[in-house]
Parts: structure tokens; C-alpha cells; sequence
């Protein structure tokens, strides 16, 4: 991309290809303003894509085979270990890195702070597609796929967990749909849809928090179902819960700040000038949030060992490993927190963000599966086709989630009508059959500028 | 925004938020179990590890044929579980204290609160009057939370199958024997009477009799009559549990307990988290363009680096 940019090539940022005069149509907004043709070479040209294709090709075929022939042609399908790796790390791990989007929508919305506004959608995004993503990791796993609704509209059984899991992830899934599709209205053109969104912000808002809150804790409360099969250091009938709520905060804080690392390395000439120049300072912001949360969810952990009494476990071997996950996962982040934020070492506060992701990532997968039936004298390691397919549906999130971001407004503010008549003369002209959507889509993005008491400028 | 919109927004989305989980919550007490249910005692003290309940079970439940021979008696060689394609093995315990082998047949013990039946989010389970945790392959979203919050170990997973994979496990023999009053296929066939049918209830004074009369034959504990709730399947044993492969660290709660401090919280987050984030929310917008406070209100503390 960077080579078409220095070459001239003109990016979609605006309806308008040439200001007031020509508009892209949709095939301009999906190629970027590309021709066919350089659109193909830049893919090609990408050594990712390359990688991708390679996973691709071993994955999907691996996909097929898990939907003819049955979960045991790919996974190990053990009795006793009825969760492989799908669901420890698609849905387990995954979920709690897709708080991001209530996190920051709380923050913008909520709590009124628009200076993280730069940041805001692509944390919406990251929670919207992390948790789209575990649903699909879901569908991979479950027996019966089709059966998915069957909460919903069959059969219920409403003092389960999963129950609520169920309906709160269904929910949630629709509120960040609507989030999210704000972008997506800008991008297309349907002011109507987006103003209509904007009217319920608030609602969508605590709505995800409610839902959020309850079912983050829920996938935490699920293994409260297996008192006996969780370690007891992992395990805590009181606290479950709240360290599968408390940990996903920072995991999610700091999931912002690794994928706007990603970014700015991989994509920085979709981001604009209001993103790249606020990143750092939002980053440490972010940063420090993440470090409250990581010293509540610290507090929590040790609370849940102090409450049962369950010190002498940690002399074990099991011990250990749980010290390693809080040290490296826990402890280490936030004294390297600490240290960067105050210096403002950027590099040191996204590889400590990079570290708190990791140690989410292993308190999950410890509790759902590296320490799941301790007792037992097997473990359960996953099989290669398992890790593969894993791998795969990553792919496939990663190329979503990239196909959106070269596109969708998130990274860059959407050229509105009215910025542009603010830059020079408006042509009236080109409004065509009463068009008035374009100073509509201008009123989000200004409103930073009507509460700093300048007035949208209204298109006639 | 308009306060109006705002409120309506609320209002929506507080609704949307409400639909799935108010019914959540309810009332969660403590189960002791149908007064008529029925269930089967287990003398471990007699049982030859003659595998004949394994045939039987085998037999009427229509089960594909095992892979070696009922009377293979290398089969003892490891330790079983349930399968799909056997709801009861037994397995061969060399117990320290001299005395030979000790024999144990293991199948579903039909919690009288069963943790499959609380996890189950399409209710696929039934704990029937007699005393049955029956299944309904009809509904089951093939989730196998089930299999992850049964203590024992039991329910097993057609993996294999691509269209139609369910669980499987012993069911009492409910559809063929137990809905019709008669014993399950295993109790019938045992040449040792180490099962005895009948109603729980009565199970429990027989088991107490046989300790009291024999107390150097038996450990003074019926297994089942209070872990985990109690279950319907009681075993009586001449070793301590745990050498035959019980787990005794189980609590007498049921499983379901575990999980009502979580479910209790469901309703007071639905309730004040509304009301507490919109406050939140007037508190720290309101009048903000008027002073400059941008401290206090935000978890994200001060934005100024």
C-alpha cells in the first residue's frame, strides 16, 4: 500500500473522490480506490498474505473434514476432557480480550471522555470480532451447531450458566453489531442509520456493560461447575467470577493497546493524523488503566487462595506454575508498567500490555484446560489438527478484521460534506434528487467542536 | 443528547439486557431427592468382577459390541470409564490391605441434584420421579458442559458421529425397565446379589443393618447417601473409598451450590448497574463544559500525560 500512496494513488477517505464533483461508487470503497489490477499486486506483493494462504490451504480443507466426518476425525475427543483447544482459546481466551469495546465505550460514553475518541472504534471493533470470532470457534466445537438457537427458542434450562452465557453473548453480539455499524453508515453512506444509533449510544452503552459484566463472570462461573476437576489455586466458588470479570478489564485495556501497536506498524498509512498524533498519549492512558486492574485482579487472586486457606498448594509443582502465570502475567506487567508510564517508555508499556494479553490468555487456558482434572493421571494434549484448525479460524479473524480496518472509517475520520465546506467554496451543484446525507454524517465526528461552542456548519 | 433519547435508549436496551436472565435466579434450595425414588446399593464387598452386569447392560441398551469379549479378564489390566459405547464398567482395585482384589462397577449415579441437569443450558436432562437422570437427545446442543460439571465422570460424547452426536450414559434402563417398576438389566443379572433394588430410602437402612451387623466387613459409609446432594446409586465397601477409586474429597453440597453465588449476583447487576452507570454518567458529563474538572469519574484516571 505504501508504495501505491508514494506512487499518488488516492485513498477512500470521503464519499468524494474529487471533492464536490466525482463520488466512489462501491467497487472504489471495496478496492480502496485502486484499480483491480494494483489492488491484486499489493496483495500479492504483502508476504502476510503469503503465510495466510499457507495456513489457508492446510486449515480449511481440516475444517471440511471436522463437518463430514465428526469431531473425532480432528480432535481427541476425550471423555474427560470434553473442551479442547477450540473453546479454551477461542471462546476462553478470547472473550476476555474483546472487553475492549464496553471498556472503551464506557469510557467515551459513559464517563464523557471524547479525547479517547481516536481510539474508541477500534476498540468497538476488537470487542465486536473477538466475540463474533468465539462464537464461531463455538460453532466449530459444539456437537450440533445447528442446534445453537435452541436456547433461545426450543428448550430452556435457565439456571444454567451457559444459559446466560448464551443469551448475554447473543445480546451483546447485537449491541456491538450496532456500535460498531456506525462506521460502517458513514462508509457507505446511510446517514439515517447512523443518526438512528447515535440516539440510543447510551442505552447500547449500559446495556454492554450490564452484559458484559455478567457474562464475562459467567464464563468464570461455568467451572464453579467443577469444583472438584479445577485446581484449587485456579478454583474459588466465591471468587470465580470476579477474577474472570476483573482480569478481562486489563486483558482488554491492553488488547487495545496491542492491536494499536499492530496497527501502526502494519497499517499506519490507513490511520490520519488524529489517530497517530493521540496514540501515545491515549496508550498511556490506557496503560494506566490497565494497571488499576491488574492490581484489583492481583488482590482478588490472593483474596481467593486467603479465603479457602489453600497457601500450601502453592509448595507444589501446580504451585509453581501458578506463581509463574502471576509473576509473568500479573506481577511483572505492572512493575513494568509502573517503571514505562512514568518515563514514558513507549516501547516497554506495549510490551508490558503484550505481557498482561499473555498472562490473560494463560489464566484461562490453565483453569479451562492445563489444569482441568488435576487429579487425573493423563493430560490432554490438543492434536495437531486441533491447533491447526485453531490457527486457521485466527486466520480467518485476522483477515476480517484487517479487510474492515483498510476500510471502514475506525482508523481515520470519515471526510464529511461539511469539513470540506469549511476547507473551500461548496459546490452545490452535485447534491443530487435532495441528498442531504452528507452534513448528517458530519455531526458525530463535530460534536468535539459544538461542545467547544462551534456550531456544525448545517448543509442547506 | 437529548435526556429523552437518552431515556428511551435506556429503557430499550435496559429491556433487551432483562429478557434473557430475570428468570434466572430463583429460588435454588436444597433437594433431598423424590420420596419414592428408587435407586441401587452396591456391595463392593461382594462383587467377583465377574463383568456379567456389563453383558447385560450391553445387551438392553443395544450398544455396538465391545472390543474384547465380557469375559476377557485383561480388561482389568486398566482403568475404565463409561463410554458411548458402555454405560458401566467395571474395574479391579489391588488394595494394600491384603484380602484379594476389590471389584467396582461404575455407572451414572443419578444425583439427586444432578450437575448436569443445573448446566444444562436447553434442559436436556431429567431427574425423573423414580429417581432416572434421564437425557433428550432431541435438544442437546452437544455443548458437553455436562460432561465438564459431572463429578463422577460419567456422560460420554459420540464424537465420532457428524450428524447426530449425543451423550451417552446410563439412564437407569428407565425407558425399557425402570418406568414399568422393574429393576435395571445389570441388578437383574448379577449372580452375586451385589446390587439391590429398591427404594432409596430403604437401601440406606439396609446398608446401616449390614454395618451394623458385620462392622470388620465394612467401612462405616454408604458412598452416595450425602456426597454431592446424594445420589441414587449407594455403595457400600469394605476398604476406605478412596482405594477403590472414589473420590472422597467431595462435598456433601451439590454441585449447584458452587454456582449460587454467581447466580445470585445476576439480578443485582441487572438492577443497579443501570441506574449506577447512568449516574455515573450525569455526574461526570454534566456542567463539564462549564469548569474544567476532568479528573475524578474516570477509571482511567487523568488523561494529561
Amino acid at each position: 500500500m505504501k508504495r501505491h500512496i508514494a506512487n499518488g494513488v488516492k485513498i477512500v477517505d470521503s464519499h468524494y473522490k474529487v471533492a464536490g464533483e466525482s463520488k466512489w461508487d462501491l467497487k472504489d470503497k471495496l478496492l480502496l480506490g485502486l484499480t483491480p489490477w494494483q489492488y491484486i499486486i499489493q496483495a500479492v506483493r504483502n508476504p502476510f498474505n503469503w503465510i495466510l494462504a499457507v495456513i489457508f490451504a492446510v486449515g480449511l480443507p481440516l475444517i471440511a473434514i471436522r463437518f463430514i466426518f465428526g469431531l473425532a476425525s480432528v480432535t481427541n475427543s476425550s471423555y474427560d476432557y470434553p473442551w479442547g483447544l477450540f473453546l479454551c482459546f477461542g471462546l476462553f481466551a478470547m472473550v476476555p480480550l474483546s472487553s475492549s469495546g464496553f471498556m472503551l465505550g464506557t469510557t467515551v460514553e459513559i464517563f464523557g471522555r471524547h479525547d479517547f475518541e481516536p481510539i474508541e472504534r477500534l476498540a468497538l471493533l476488537n470487542g465486536l470480532l473477538g466475540y463474533l470470532f468465539a462464537v464461531v470457534y463455538l460453532l466449530v466445537d459444539l456437537g450440533q451447531p445447528w442446534r445453537l438457537p435452541y436456547p433461545m427458542v426450543v428448550a430452556y434450562g435457565p439456571v444454567a450458566v451457559l444459559f446466560l452465557v448464551g443469551w448475554h453473548v447473543a445480546t451483546y453480539l447485537s449491541v456491538q453489531v450496532c456500535e460498531v455499524s456506525v462506521s460502517f453508515f458513514e462508509w457507505i453512506g446511510f446517514p439515517v442509520g447512523k443518526q438512528g444509533v447515535r440516539k440510543i449510544t447510551l442505552g447500547l452503552t449500559v446495556s454492554g456493560i450490564i452484559l458484559s459484566t455478567l457474562h464475562q463472570g459467567a464464563l468464570g462461573a461455568l467451572f464453579n461447575y467443577a469444583p472438584g476437576k479445577v485446581h484449587p489455586l485456579w478454583y474459588s466458588s466465591a471468587f470465580l467470577w470476579l477474577q474472570f470479570f476483573v482480569s478481562s478489564i486489563p486483558g482488554g485495556l491492553c488488547m487495545v493497546i496491542v492491536v494499536s501497536t499492530i496497527v501502526l506498524k502494519t497499517m499506519a498509512w490507513r490511520c490520519d493524523a488524529n489517530f497517530l498524533d493521540n496514540l501515545d498519549k491515549l496508550t498511556i492512558s490506557l496503560a494506566k488503566g490497565a494497571s488499576m486492574g491488574l492490581i484489583t485482579y492481583l488482590v482478588i487472586k490472593l483474596m481467593g487462595i486467603a479465603h479457602d486457606n489453600k497457601w500450601e498448594y502453592l509448595a507444589t509443582g501446580w504451585g509453581a506454575w501458578y506463581i509463574f502465570e502471576i509473576g509473568m502475567g500479573v506481577i511483572l506487567p505492572l512493575i513494568l508498567f509502573a517503571y514505562s508510564i512514568r518515563r514514558k517508555i513507549m516501547g516497554l508499556i506495549r510490551f508490558s500490555a503484550l505481557l498482561t494479553v499473555f498472562g490473560v490468555v494463560l489464566n484461562r487456558l490453565n483453569i479451562a484446560m492445563i489444569t482441568f482434572n488435576w487429579k487425573l493421571a493423563e493430560r490432554e494434549i490438543p492434536r495437531w489438527r486441533e491447533v491447526i484448525i485453531s490457527l486457521t479460524l485466527f486466520s480467518i479473524y485476522l483477515v476480517v478484521w484487517r479487510f474492515i480496518l483498510y476500510r471502514l472509517p475506525i482508523l481515520y475520520t470519515w471526510k464529511t460534506a461539511d469539513e470540506r465546506a469549511t476547507a473551500k467554496e461548496p459546490a452545490r451543484g452535485y447534491v443530487t434528487g435532495g441528498e442531504t446525507e452528507p452534513a448528517m454524517a458530519g455531526t458525530y465526528r463535530s460534536r468535539i467542536d459544538e461542545r467547544s461552542g462551534i456550531a456544525a456548519q448545517q448543509w442547506p | 443528547m437529548k435526556r429523552r433519547d437518552f431515556l428511551k435508549g435506556c429503557i430499550a436496551c435496559g429491556a433487551a439486557a432483562t429478557l434473557g436472565v430475570s428468570e434466572k435466579a430463583w429460588g435454588i434450595g436444597s433437594f433431598e431427592g423424590y420420596p419414592d425414588g428408587m435407586g441401587v446399593l452396591v456391595d463392593l464387598t461382594r462383587c467377583v468382577g465377574c463383568r456379567s452386569c456389563e453383558a447385560a447392560c450391553n445387551k438392553e441398551q443395544q450398544l455396538p459390541a465391545p472390543d474384547a469379549p465380557f469375559d476377557d479378564k485383561r480388561v482389568f489390566e486398566e482403568k475404565r470409564r463409561p463410554t458411548e459405547k458402555a454405560y458401566t464398567v467395571v474395574n479391579r482395585y489391588d488394595t494394600k490391605t491384603g484380602g484379594g482384589p476389590v471389584y467396582r462397577k461404575i455407572q451414572c449415579n443419578h444425583c439427586n441434584e444432578p450437575a448436569c441437569l443445573s448446566s444444562c443450558f436447553v434442559n436436556a436432562y431429567t431427574k425423573t420421579k423414580e429417581g432416572a437422570v434421564i437425557y433428550n437427545s432431541k435438544v442437546c446442543v452437544g455443548c458437553r458442559n455436562c460432561m465438564i460439571a459431572c463429578p463422577f465422570n460419567v456422560p460420554a460424547y459420540s464424537y465420532s458421529s457428524a450428524l447426530n452426536p449425543v451423550v451417552k450414559k446410563c439412564i437407569f434402563c428407565y425407558d425399557t425397565r425402570l418406568k414399568y417398576g422393574k429393576p435395571p438389566a445389570c441388578v437383574e443379572v448379577c449372580p452375586q446379589e451385589v446390587l439391590t433394588f429398591g427404594h432409596r430410602n430403604d437401601l440406606l437402612k439396609i446398608g446401616r443393618d449390614r454395618i451394623k451387623e458385620k462392622p470388620d466387613r465394612y467401612v462405616d459409609h454408604i458412598f452416595g447417601e450425602k456426597e454431592v446432594g446424594g445420589t441414587s446409586w449407594l455403595y457400600l465397601a469394605g476398604v476406605n473409598f478412596d482405594q477403590v477409586g472414589f473420590d472422597t474429597t467431595m462435598s456433601n453440597e451439590p454441585i449447584l451450590s458452587n454456582v449460587k453465588d454467581f447466580l445470585g449476583i445476576v439480578p443485582m447487576v441487572l438492577t443497579i448497574w443501570p441506574a449506577l452507570f447512568t449516574g455515573f454518567h450525569l455526574l461526570a458529563t454534566k456542567n463539564k463544559n462549564h469548569t474544567n474538572h476532568e479528573d475524578g469519574h474516570s477509571e482511567q484516571e487523568d488523561h494529561k500525560p
